[in-house]
């Protein structure tokens, strides 16, 4: 394997090429699709595109780039950072969203933006519906 | 190691913030805006980890940091303000059951 030592510094560069690439790629599916998408739900599962491959892959091209050091270590928090805050935001932007009456848009119904926040509403008191009993 | 390879990721993340920027001037509901001003906080943590690496100097990652964080927090205060009407709501359910709005 000792001849493979040259070229260690060429297959690391074409790796993080590669990484960058496609977490570009990515980056840009995720916003066309944040513009492009016709509710407020779609619209969040585009930019976790964003949130988790793109700035996966960028975070691991510029990880190979570093090397062992403090920087890698820095990188590594951003991106245990997306992945830890990441879903707790779209959820409670879903759940904010949903509370406030803003319904998903489905195909041939139309808007579901009266309908919904009345099944929430019956799913909210949980008393109400041990007090009336489940529907079996 | 040429720095080159970074003005890819670069563009394609400013891209990103511009139509992030679109849908925050288009979007018809609120809940549309702060998903887009999310978006565009993750863009911008990228944006400056990417740079650093482009001009060479890394040091700027630990403010990238504490703009996620910053982001993270911002999202959730202008979330419960849109939501209870005020900041200091503690989202509690009432005697009653009925649980303030």
């Amino acid at each position: 394997m000792n001849w493979l030592v040259p070229w260690l510094p060429l297959i690391r560069d074409i790796a993080s090429w590669l990484l960058l690439l496609s977490g570009s790629f990515f980056f840009l599916v995720g916003a066309v699709g944040m513009v492009r998408m016709p509710d407020v739900y779609t619209r969040m599962h585009a930019v976790s595109v964003t949130e988790t491959l793109g700035c996966g892959l960028l975070i691991a091209g510029m990880m190979l780039q570093a090397g062992f050091s403090q920087v890698t270590g820095k990188l590594f928090v951003i991106g245990a950072l997306f992945f830890l805050t990441a879903p707790v935001a779209t959820h409670a932007l879903a759940q904010a969203a949903l509370h406030m009456g803003v319904g998903p848009k489905l195909q041939d119904e139309g808007d579901l933006g009266e309908a919904m926040p009345v099944a929430f509403d019956n799913v909210e008191s949980r008393e109400q519906i041990e007090q009336q009993g489940r529907p079996s | 190691m040429s720095e080159a390879m970074y003005v890819i990721p670069a563009l394609a993340i400013l891209t990103a913030m511009f139509l992030a920027v679109v849908r925050a001037l288009m979007g018809p509901t609120v809940f549309d805006r702060v998903l887009a001003a999310n978006a565009i906080g993750t863009s911008a943590i990228m944006l400056l980890a990417v740079v650093g690496f482009l001009t060479g100097r890394p040091e700027w990652l630990d403010v990238g940091i504490t703009y996620g964080i910053l982001n993270l927090i911002g999202t959730f205060a202008v979330l419960k303000f849109f939501r209870h009407g005020n900041l200091a709501h503690s989202g509690e359910v009432r005697d009653d059951g009925e649980q303030d709005r």
